[in-house]
């Protein structure tokens, strides 16, 4: 067979996809793309991570050899100029021109801008490549209030990247009496910007914008209202205009508000031309999304190898995360009554919003909108696309079924057909999944995303897919349970009970044991950890050293650019000023970076591996300790200065937080551990945010268990009251015994408690009633732990055998390693920022 | 065996080794981390750096196994490679390289290609 030419013109994301469908199913063509950016295909859906420290490398679509290996010529930074369908060529900017047989169009679109004087100033910019970004970022170093023009899905996208910007304040125009008024209702559009207010940004809707203002530069927009905002940088987000120009200049017809116009082939007005992606104008419609767009490269590409596939439409489902707010919109998501019905539920205390839409008959769902909380949407688009029978009470789709068992979920995984669609983005049903985990024995996410593609693209699916593995390997007869990885097939709380029947002592010994294979880097800290709760010998004993996690096995925390941090231990953030001397002294002898942590303590940053010895052994004779900050361990006991002070304070809040502090430290958990004293009903200590927080009251201390600040804040609940010290320290400690045995691995108190079943009564039950007789035990386990206490690092330094490991090079223990690199700021030193292969 | 084109470097005495650990080896102005997986009785090199953020980290990572294949997982962000073959077993980082190693009266060599 001849090799017939395709030519590609953009190299975007839809045109990159093209190119791997083509080269899967063919080696039959000679391959040729011509790209207008200097870059090859990059996630453009996730744009913004640019600002958040993923490089351009890292968004590639691709490696860098990638289209070499596939013999495709890739011209980049050179646009097609011309078309001529007479001789089949086209001529690029450079001046190439090349013969094709079939020519894809896959050019994308362009942020539209409005004719609004003076959008050519300088400080009005657009937000749709990497080029974009970096103009914006530039720029916003010298400003302070950013705004963006347009509300819908990528204004708000851009809204996002101006506050991680770090400016000051963040608008969002409008000219829509609501946001996002193509996804969502106003009903969840008001829900939406509620949330999203709360959260800093400023929105005004129904804001025609008539100029913008400044001398040379943008200082402010003026409102058809009169009214003015000022402003130093704007971020147009007003649409997307497709990019025809090519096709309508060679004559290829186009739409007449733009897009070149295809057939279900995604054949243009000329049959040897396809257009394909944001340029394409499909039945009167743009797909401005990432999913109709791979399906359109599949249908080129398949029939381009003689297969026949047709494009249909495409769901317009969306869901999104907008500045930390789940957003999402399925199916119909507006049709109202006559020829539906909906169900509604508005939560303004959480910020929550949820619509569904169903058949008059109640028998299908339609469509719907969740703001706020969006966990069901892959099971509603699922029952949407699907045709799925709704239960009897359609409502628990939305609130969860209320008085009884979570069935509803794994029932109607079970019900979707084979080819229901389960990832998007890369047209993976769920036969395709099943089959994955049945037949080429795919047992977790990872093998079936590269077996299998599921989950690579937007990644919205993955819980679904996650579903779909267990569902089948418990179908399969598996036995399915919270094991912790291929060489324990035992959970958590079962290893822990083994290793203290079998007496085992180190990690090889438990693995002989009770495992088996050579372990991994999931059961090794899990194990050592249990270790260390349970014997509480020193971590960096010979044979659990290297089981270790990075930070326990060299005492430190690993950060940026493979320096170490180093915390020493200030018990409740108590210090006396020459201790603060020493470590100034330390800091500034070693050249470390200082910052006080959240938890009153003093944190040095940027120390050499080869240097933490010397820095420990300066420390260690000044009186100080290990903090354990590198530990799953009680990191810190925070306190407010009390009664010896305050002239509100109840009791001597600092004293009993170190005594605390003191009889806790280095006690490893299944998670970190944080805790907190305060003096008075006031709080300052903010004891109700921690793992254990204790609060002075008028005739003791009041006991609070479970909370958790981190991602998802959570108050503590009151254990008990009024206790005097000692018992409350008693309570404590049966509490920790009680969490250590059972807690799932890396599970914090309050998802402990959320998930045990009774809930905090069970637990007041077993800890302050005693009701699983374990109170005595526990306290006396406590004890010897609490004796057996040693500072690690003291032992550290006194074992040469242990002080020889922090030798960055083992044939050339005195060099440190040349890689590190710092940049400054603020006249203090930081880690130089991630780059990439 | 391509034997004849290598070029072996010595990296240390066996009990420098960390046991069912890493170290680094500095081998002219490269980094190469050094294995010795006690366990099984085998050694592995490997570049010290790791694709994924480029840190000069792996040598400080964690060893195991997945199936029969023994990998490592860097310390940073615990991708895992397959100290046999180099091929990244998490995500699509791109492979890391390797050497053979060889233990000869106690010293233990890295294989360069030259
Ligand atoms: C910030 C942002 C966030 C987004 N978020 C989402 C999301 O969450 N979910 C979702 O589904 N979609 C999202 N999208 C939309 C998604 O990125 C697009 O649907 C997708 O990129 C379209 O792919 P494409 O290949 O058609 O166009 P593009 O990716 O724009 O690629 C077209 C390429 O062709 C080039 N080109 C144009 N003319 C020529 C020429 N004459 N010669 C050579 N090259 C040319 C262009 O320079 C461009 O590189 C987002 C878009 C942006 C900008
Ligand atoms: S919590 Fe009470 S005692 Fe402590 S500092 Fe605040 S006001 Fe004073
Ligand atoms: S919140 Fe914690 S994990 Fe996140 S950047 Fe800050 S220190 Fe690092
Ligand atoms: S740097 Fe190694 S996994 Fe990220």
């Amino acid at each position: 067979m001849n090799h017939e030419t395709v030519i590609v013109i953009g190299n975007g994301m839809v045109g990159h996809k093209f190119c791997e469908k083509l080269t899967s199913k063919s080696d039959n063509f000679n391959i040729i793309v011509f790209g207008e950016e200097p870059r090859r295909a990059y996630d453009r859906v996730h744009l913004s991570e640019y600002f958040n420290g993923k490089s351009a490398e890292d968004l590639s679509l691709s490696h860098e050899n990638w289209y070499n290996e596939q013999n495709i010529t890739l011209h980049l930074g050179d646009p097609v100029k011309e078309i001529d369908r007479e001789s089949k060529t086209i001529h690029s900017n450079k001046g190439l021109i090349l013969n094709y047989d079939y020519l894809v169009l896959a050019t994308g679109s362009s942020a539209f801008v409005p004719d609004i004087p003076g959008v050519d100033k300088e400080g009005v910019f657009v937000y749709r490549t990497i080029e974009d970004l970096e103009l914006i970022k530039n720029y916003a170093l010298n400003a302070k209030t950013g705004s963006v023009l347009g509300g819908g899905l990528l204004g708000l996208e851009a809204a996002k990247a101006l506050i991680d910007l770090n400016l000051a304040e963040t608008n969002v125009i409008e000219f829509a009496p609501r946001l996002m008024p193509r996804q969502i209702d106003s009903a969840g559009s008001q829900m939406l910007q509620t949330k999203l207010a709360t959260l800093g940004l400023s929105i005004y809707t129904n804001k025609g914008t008539s100029s913008i203002e400044g001398e040379n530069r943008i200082e402010s927009l003026k409102f058809n209202d009169g009214s003015e905002l000022k402003t130093d940088i704007l971020v147009i987000s007003a649409g997307i205009r497709p990019r025809d120009e090519l096709a309508k200049l060679c004559g290829i017809e186009v739409g007449t508000r733009g897009g070149v116009l295809v057939n279900e082939s995604m054949q243009t007005s000329d049959p040897s031309v396809f257009a394909i992606g944001e340029c394409a104008l499909f039945n009167h419609n743009i797909y401005g999304l990432i999913a109709p767009g791979y399906e359109m490269a599949e249908v080129v590409a398949a029939n381009l190898c003689e297969g026949n596939k047709t494009f249909n439409g495409f769901d317009m489902s969306t869901k999104l995360k907008l500045i930390g707010v789940d957003v999402a919109s399925f199916g119909d998501p507006f049709t109202t009554e006559p020829d539906s019905r909906s169900i509604l539920f508005e939560d303004t205390h959480k910020g929550i919003y949820k619509r569904i839409n169903i058949s008059n008959d109640g028998k299908y769902l339609l469509g719907g909108i969740l703001i706020g909380e969006a966990e069901a949407y892959n099971m509603l688009l699922q029952t949407v696309n699907n045709k799925i029978a709704l239960p009897p009470n359609p409502e628990d789709l939305i609130l969860g079924s209320r008085g009884g068992s979570s069935q509803t979920e794994n029932a109607g995984l079970a019900g979707l057909p084979d080819d229901a669609l389960i990832c998007s983005c890369e047209g993976v049903s769920k036969g395709t999944i099943c089959n994955s985990v049945s037949a080429e024995g795919c047992e977790s996410v990872d093998a079936i995303k590269k077996c299998t593609k599921a989950g690579t693209g937007c990644g919205g699916c993955i819980p679904m897919v996650k579903d779909l593995m267990l569902h089948t390997m418990k179908e399969n007869g598996k036995y399915v349970r919270n094991v912790v990885c291929e060489h324990f097939q035992l959970s958590r709380q079962e290893l822990y009970d083994l290793i203290k029947i079998h007496n085992l002592k180190n990690y090889e010994q438990v693995l002989d044991n009770v495992g088996k294979g050579d372990g991994c880097e999931i059961c090794k800290p899990l194990v050592s950890s249990l270790l260390a709760s349970i014997w509480n010998d020193m971590i960096l004993k010979r044979g659990n050293d290297t089981a270790q996690d990075s930070n326990d096995r060299f005492l430190a925390n690993i950060q940026k650019g493979g320096t170490y941090s180093v915390v020493p231990r200030i018990p409740g953030g108590e210090i006396k000023p020459e201790k603060l001397v020493i470590i100034g002294e330390v800091a500034e002898k070693y050249g470390l970076y200082t910052k006080i942590t959240g938890g009153q303590r003093i944190d040095m940053f940027g120390a050499h591996l080869s240097d933490l010895p010397l820095i420990w052994e300066e420390l260690i004779a000044a009186g100080f300790e290990s903090g354990h900050a590198y530990g799953k361990a009680l990191r810190t006991v925070k306190s407010c200065v009390g009664s010896t002070w305050c002239r509100f304070g109840l009791h001597d809040s600092v004293s009993y937080a170190i005594r605390i502090e003191e009889r806790y430290r280095g006690l490893r958990a299944p998670h970190k551990l944080k805790s907190a004293v305060s003096g008075c009903i006031r709080e300052c200590a903010e004891a109700q945010s921690k793992d254990f927080g204790i609060i002075a009251t008028e005739k003791g201390w009041n006991l609070y268990v479970c909370g958790n600040g981190g991602s998802k804040p959570q108050h503590a609940l009151l254990l008990a009251s009024d206790v005097d010290s000692d018992t409350c320290i008693k309570y404590i400690d049966r509490f920790l015994m009680f969490y250590i045995r059972t807690a799932d691995p890396l599970t914090r108190t309050a998802p402990w408690l959320n998930k045990m079943e009774g809930g905090i009564e069970y637990l007041r039950n077993v800890v302050v009633n005693d009701s699983l007789g374990m109170a005595e035990q526990w306290e006396i386990e406590m004890q010897n732990i609490v004796n057996s206490y040693q500072c690690e690092w003291k032992t550290a330094i006194e074992d040469p055998e242990i002080r020889k490991r922090f030798n960055h090079f083992v044939n050339a223990p005195e060099e440190k390693d040349p890689s590190v690199k710092f940049d400054e700021m603020r006249g203090q030193k930081k880690a130089a920022n991630w780059t990439t292969a | 065996m391509i034997e004849t084109t290598t070029n072996w470097f010595e990296a240390c005495r066996v009990e420098d080794a960390v046991q069912n650990g890493g170290v680094c080896v500095k081998c002219g102005e490269e980094q190469i981390a050094l294995f010795y997986f006690t366990r099984r009785n085998e050694w592995y090199a490997t570049q010290n750096l790791c694709p994924h953020r480029r840190q000069m980290a792996l040598s400080r990572g964690m060893i195991g196994s997945v199936g029969e294949d023994p990998k490592i997982a860097c310390p940073f962000h615990k991708k895992t490679f397959s100290l046999s073959t180099g091929e990244c077993l998490s995500g699509d980082e791109c492979a890391i390289q390797t050497y053979p190693v060889k233990v000869e009266d106690g010293l233990v060599y890295i294989g360069l290609q030259n």
